[in-house]
This record gives structure tokens, sequence and C-alpha cells, in this order.
């Protein structure tokens, strides 16, 4: 017993793992002590979860080897780990969200008296770990009516059930107000206690100073240092994750902000969690980032003005005057465009022609008098599509599945082109595109921009926000931490307002 | 003012969540209304009986509902069982019998071969769906085509050829047909064999492994498969049942009715899904009771016989019939709606 501070729990060794194209985690090794809290960071894309799958065996290593109690394993799914006493509690929590709370802990492995399923005892056994563990939650109330802390703390009470030695928890305090995650941090203390470690992912500086005995900081799939966290401060932490130069390149900036043409005040949703009293200004000819960790709701909020999402409060202006967006549809009148973030389940069309996917959110525009769609209208905005947007394709005909993704991306931005917007929502207008398609795109932008377009763009990249906006947004759980001059800020200036709430 | 308004709200919320219990009251109030004489033990009874064979099918129908499944081929099943079973029970002394020299067997042989076949059968479709991954509607389509073929193969044959199958034997019609009798009334025995199912079926979703292990399917796939669920078993097994299900009400149908055709049965599965939906069955999976599916079938065995009670034509009572299915169901999606 009391060696159990000094031996490590879980051991991973030099993991490598590759994907076509990318390293996606570079000899990454990261050593667990029993009874610890094992802080686990590093930026969007650091590589942490990939890491975590390849402990659960959902992807499998290309190097490396795991130890886990002293004996190399090699989980090859999560109920295998979960078996052994490995076991995560998942930023999207996996639940039958029709069932009640103890049908989903025993879920596979219900206590039965003959054939039949012994309530009494599932009903006492839960009870019992819900009372060590000073959980307080009916285990008879339906999972789809708890709270997301409370679904939170039935899952980590399932983790205990099965006996688990180290519980994995992603995120675990993004959608809990303050009073929840003091209760969560309870609970992990008293699992502790027991002798339970705890890998904890998470972005926010503060919390992981206060629950965490170690961390450990990974950056680009590379593994960076584990250091003890009362060695640590947040500026710290801060340049441990960042720690890059601006290698990659952009284009020289063309566009000149002019007057203000959109104005949002006070800006919350409707159903909350989400974003609140968001405040902004976009001028005609700029280009404004929203930077924020994963969950800070940057996407919510562009969703909001584009009419997807429901507003509580707030008001949007546009040059001026007051409009309301309750549907894309109102939207795309007011002249606002969005290209989501997801691109291959919200953008394309993947098994329709370039041209479908270049004209259908403008088709309108092509019918005639007798109400047919012009045949020659629609080649030629096609045309101009490829054309002005650069797209590499054989013909208009060609599936747009089977282009890049970068391809695919200046297709849905010539699509938007077409309906000739004032103010052009991007998200994540590069993920999943390759570097070279990449700049291409940031060169399309600031030509937007020069035109005279408002643009907001969500990145996740920073180096991407740093080298290609003018302003910079930067949300917070939420909440707008505050907006910066891109020219005046740093890396390090952007993160700190990010772990800001 | 505030407190009224809550009130308010609790009341339509209550109307929204139990919509199916308010159709059928109003149903019954509309019908009384209409003809006070419709409340009557005759009609009470014939409406049971009228449902029984139908509950029978849509529980089976419901439980692949729930796994997110569907069931196309459920009429043409029963239409096997049917055409089995009666084959198999002819009178010793009925003249056009299919097999001349066929003694005269107990009455559980040919339910069980005619189970035994139906179960086969939907076992098939579950290995299609859940081992191979075809869609159920597909799956089901394709068996229910191919069901049709083999019945009307086994049905359609020298001497006698495409004529209905009859001269059951007498203790067959009576297993289907005759009661008990209590006073002056006969409860038919076709109500207990569905009140018997219906307390099994009841006992296997609420008390079993195989129950809960079917919500979490339909509800979540994702998180039975990392809790340890052998999600392909289990799903063979549910349409396994069903199949068991559908083969036990297609003798009942065939004894019921005296004789069977491939005819026998068909377009079944349609009104069973109906009323399985109107009855608060999810087709997305994971939602669903057996009070809510014998609700359901009761509900349009009310209209079927209360409209035809009042002499409302035939087509109207089609009206009627569409009407209930698509608002019923739209008040349920309302019940789940959740604004983003």
């Amino acid at each position: 017993m009391s060696e159990a501070s000094t031996t490590n729990l879980l051991e991973m060794q030099n993991i490598t793992k590759r994907f076509p194209g990318v390293i996606a985690l570079n000899n990454v090794s990261l050593k667990v002590k029993a009874g610890s809290v094992h802080a686990l960071m590093g930026e969007n894309g650091a590589g942490k979860s990939t890491l975590m799958k390849c402990l659960f065996g959902i992807y499998s290593m290309d190097e490396g080897k795991i130890l886990f109690e002293g004996k190399e394993v090699a989980f090859t799914n999560s109920k295998q780990a979960l078996e052994n006493g490995v076991s995560m509690v998942h930023q999207e929590l996996n639940q039958v969200r029709q069932q009640n709370v103890m049908d989903n802990i025993w879920l596979g492995r219900y206590p039965k008296k003959s054939i039949f399923i012994d309530e009494k005892k599932m009903y006492q056994d839960t009870v019992a770990i819900f009372k060590s563990l000073d959980i307080n939650v009916d285990p008879r109330s339906k999972v789809s009516t708890l709270s997301v802390s409370e679904m939170q703390m039935v899952e980590i009470a399932k983790a205990v059930s099965y006996g688990s030695k180290i519980i994995v928890m992603d995120e675990p305090t993004s959608s809990l107000t303050e009073n929840e995650v003091d209760h969560l941090f309870k609970i992990i203390r008293r699992l502790q206690s027991e002798n339970v470690a705890i890998i904890y992912i998470s972005h926010k500086m503060e919390e992981i100073l206060k629950i965490s005995d170690e961390v450990t900081i990974m950056r680009d799939g590379q593994y960076i240092a584990t250091k003890s966290s009362n060695e640590l401060t947040t500026d710290e932490i801060i340049k441990l994750m960042v720690g890059r130069d601006l290698s990659q390149r952009f284009p020289a900036k063309v566009n000149k902000p002019e007057d203000i043409i959109l104005k949002v005040s006070d800006l919350t949703a409707e159903t909350q969690p989400s974003f609140s009293n968001v405040n902004f200004e976009l001028r005609k000819g700029e280009i404004l980032g929203i930077a924020g960790l994963v969950g800070s709701k940057r996407t919510e909020v562009v969703e909001a003005l584009f009419g997807i999402r429901a507003l509580k409060s707030g008001t949007i202006e546009l040059n001026g005057k007051v409009i309301k967006n309750h549907s894309p549809q109102q939207a795309i009148k007011n002249g606002f465009a969005l290209v989501t973030e997801e691109r291959r389940s919200t953008g394309i069309f993947p098994d329709l022609s370039v041209s479908f996917n270049s004209i259908i959110s403008n088709m309108k525009q092509y019918k005639t008098k007798s109400g047919f769609l012009s045949n020659r209208k629609v080649a030629d905005d096609t045309q101009w599509v490829i054309e002005s947007m650069q797209v590499k394709t054989p013909s208009q005909k060609t599936l747009i599945g089977s282009l890049s993704g970068g391809n695919q991306q200046k297709v849905i931005i010539g699509r938007w082109l077409l309906t000739t917007p004032d103010i052009l929502l991007l998200d994540e207008p590069t993920r999943g595109i390759d570097v070279g398609a990449k700049f291409e795109i940031y060169q399309l932008i600031n030509q937007l921009a020069a035109d005279g377009k408002g643009i907001i763009m969500i990145s996740s990249e920073m180096p991407e926000l740093l080298g290609v906006t003018d302003r910079i947004l930067v949300m917070s759980n939420g909440r707008a931490a505050g907006i910066v001059e891109t020219r005046e800020t740093s890396q390090e200036e952007i993160m700190r307002l990010a772990a800001l709430y | 003012m505030n407190t009224q308004a809550s009130k308010k709200s609790n009341v339509s919320k209550w109307l929204v969540d139990n919509v199916i219990y308010v159709v059928l009251i109003l149903l019954v109030v509309g019908i009384v209304i209409a003809s006070p004489d419709f409340l009557s033990m005759t009609n009470l009874i014939n409406i049971l009986s009228q449902s029984s064979s139908r509950i029978i099918i849509a529980l089976g129908v419901a439980g692949i509902l729930i796994t997110a499944g569907t069931d196309l081929s459920a009429g043409r099943m029963v239409g096997l069982a049917a055409v089995i079973s009666a084959s198999l029970l002819q009178a010793t002394d009925y003249a056009y019998k299919m097999y001349p020299n066929l003694p005269d067997l107990p009455l559980f042989v040919p339910i069980l071969v005619a189970m035994a076949a139906t179960g086969l059968i939907a076992t098939l479709n579950g290995i299609v769906v859940s081992k191979l991954h075809v869609p159920p509607f597909i799956a089901t389509l394709g068996m229910m085509i191919g069901v049709y073929g083999l019945t009307s193969i086994y049905f359609d044959r020298p001497p006698y050829g495409a004529q209905p199958i009859g001269g059951l034997s007498e203790k067959f019609t009576n297993f289907a047909q005759r009661g008990i009798p209590v006073g002056s009334y006969e409860i038919p025995y076709l109500v207990i064999y569905a009140i018997i199912t219906t307390v099994i079926i009841w006992v296997i979703w609420n008390k079993t492994q195989l129950g809960k292990n079917m919500y979490a399917i339909g509800g979540n796939p994702e998180a039975a498969k990392v809790s340890g669920v052998n999600v392909a078993r289990n799903i063979i097994i549910i349409y396994m049942i069903a199949g068991l299900l559908y083969g036990f009400s297609g003798t009942l149908e065939a004894g019921r009715v005296g004789s069977a055709t491939n005819n026998t049965g068909n377009m079944y599965e349609l009104d069973a899904i109906a009323a399985c939906v109107v009855g608060g069955v999810s087709l997305s999976g994971g939602i669903g009771t057996v009070p809510g599916v014998v609700t359901g079938v009761l509900i349009f065995q009310i209209i079927n016989y209360g409209l035809a009670f009042l002499g409302v034509s035939p087509y109207i009572q089609y009206i009627v019939k569409g009407l209930i299915i698509v608002v019923a169901v739209a008040f349920d999606m309302r019940k789940h709606a959740k604004k983003k």
C-alpha cells in the first residue's frame, strides 16, 4: 500500500501513431501513479484524445507499449479496458437516455434471480455506490430527466461499479456550474482516497492546478513535459502548451476595415448551458476571428447569427437596423452566409456533382419564366465558382466527394458567394485541409475582405487566427472573454483569455 | 397568475403525454353519444375478440420496433402459419383434404410446426439485420415478398389448386372460436390467449435481461455495445420471438375464420405498425410499452367496430384511421421534440 504513491499504475511508453500523411503521436509517454490525479493538457489537436484512444484500443498504435499494474496490456476495445479496471467518462456521455439510472449502470451485467432481473439488488447496489460517492440521484429516475452534471456522476458511479483503478475524465467540467464542479472535485478526492487514479483532461488552468497532482503537457502530437502541479503556474503551462513559432506562412493582408456593418449586443442563447451576453462589432472589409477552446460555444454564437439556434435575448444590428434571423432562410435574405464546421455532414452533398453543390443555395436565381431551371445560367455560375475559387476539378459534373477537402471547401465558399452575402461566417474553414490548400483558402478570405465583405472566422488553430484576422474575439465557457487586436496580441494572451471563465 | 399559468401548462403537458388514452376515451364517448346501445357486453366481447390475434402480432412487431428495427414480413408470416396449421388440421372426413392420409393430429402439433416455421424465418430476418447489416426495412421487405412465394407454393398445388384450405377439424375451430361461459356470456378463448401472451411479453420486456437489452439497443446501440451487450444475439432473439408470435397468431386466425389462403394476413404488418406508433412506440427505437401497444390495437379495433356499428361508410373509416395515425404521432413527436 505504502508504495502505491511511488509506483506507476499506468505507463504508456513511447507511443507513436501515424495517420496517412500525419504523425498524430510522436514518441509520447505518460506515467500515472496510483491514487493520483494526473492532468493531461494541450491545445486542441495536440493529441490528447488520440493518446487516450490508443489506451482504449480504439486506435491501434504503431509503436510503443502500455503497462498497467506492471503488466503489458493491449486492450482491443473499451469494454475490455473497462473489465480490466480502466474506464472513461466521455465528454459526450454514452448513455441510454430512455432508460433509468440503474438500468444504465448495470447494463450488460444485470444482477439476476433465476431468469429474472433482481431489481431489488440492483437498486440497493446502486444506492450503496451513490452513497459512497456522495451522489444524490434517484436510481429510478430516467436518464433523460437528469442534468448534465448528474449524468456525469452516474457515469463515474458506473466506472466505480466496475471496480475501476483508473478513470479518464475528458473535459468533465465543460458544462458544469461552479457548485457542480465543487461536487465533482469532492468525488474525485474520495476516489483518490480509495487509491483510484484519475487522468484529467481539461483546458482550464485553475481547475488543473487545484485538483491535479501532476501535469503532462503535449503539443502537436509530441510529449513536452510532466511536472508536479505545485511547481507550475498558469503562465508556465501556457508557455509549454503554446511554445511554437509562427512558421506557417500566410498571405500578405490586403483588406482595410471600414465602417461598422454588424453590431451584436447582449446575445444570449435560449437553451443553456450555452453562450450568454456576447457583444461585438464587425466592420465592412474586416476579418474577425473567434478563438476559444472546445466547449467555449463559438459555433453556437455563429449558428445563432445564422438563425439555427434560438435566442433568449440580445439584438443583431445590420447597417444600423435591428434585424431578426429566426431561420437560415431569413439570415440568407439578410445577407448572411455560413460555411459550417462539419463539411462532410452539413456542407457537401458528396454523391452529387460540383455543379449541384455550387448552386444549391441560390436556386431561385436560375428559374426561367416557365418555372424550370436554366441550364445555361447554372453552368455559368458553376463555371464562375470553379474559376474564381480556383477549384481543381475535371468537370462540372464531377462528384464533389471525389475532390480533395480543400477543393470541396472552395466549392462551398463559392456556393455562398453566389448568394452575394455581406457577412460571411466561416466555422473552421481550413479543418482537414492540407497545408498548400490552406494557403489558397487564406488568400481567398483575404480577397473577399478586400472586396468589402465582413468576415467572421472561427478557428482552433491559433497561428491561423494570428495570421489571417484583424481582430480576435476570445470566447471562454460561453462568455466573451475579450476582443484583441491581432497585431498587438500573442498566443499567450489569447490562451489566458480562453481559460478565463 | 403564475400558478394558474403553470397549472394550465401542466394540464396541456399531461394531455400531450397521454394523447392515446385521451383519443381512446374521446372515441368511445363520441360513439356512445351517437348510439348509447354501443355500451354492451356483447360489443365489448366482440371488440376484444377481434383484437386478440392483432395484439399478439403487434407485440411481436413492437419488440422489433423498439430495437430500432421494423418488420414488413409479419403479415405474410401470419399467412404462412395459417396455411400450414389449416392444412394439418382438416377434418378426417373432409373430401378435399390436402393430405388425405394424414391422421387426426393432436392440436399442439400443427401449432408448433407453424410456430417453428415462422420462428425460423424471423430468426433469419434477425441474422440478416444484425450480422449482414441490411437495413431492417429492406431485409423484411425482401422476406415479405419471398414468404408470399413460399406460402403460395405450399398452398397452390395439385390436386385442388388455389382454393381455401377449409373443412377444419372441430377441435381446431373450437380452440379458436369458443370460449369460457361466464353467466349468460362467453369469454372467448382468443381473449384469454391474448391476455396470456400480453403478460408473458410484459414480463420479458420489464423483468428480464433480454428486455432491458432490447431497450438499450434501440436507445443507444453504442452504449449497449461498450457495456458488453451482445447486440447481434439480442436482436436475433427479439426477431425470433416476434416470429413465434406471428406463428401463433396465424393458427388462431385460421381457426377463427375456419379456413386459410395464401392471402391470409396480407397487410397485417401495417396495421400492427400503425397500432404500435399510435400506442407510443418510437420508430427510432428505445421507447414503447406493452400497455401502449395493447391500447393502440384497441383504438383501431374500436374505430373499426364502432364506426361500423354506427353504420359509417367503410371508406370514411379509412380516412379516420389515417388521420389518427398521423395526429397521434405528431403529438408524440412534440413530446420528444427538443429545441436546439
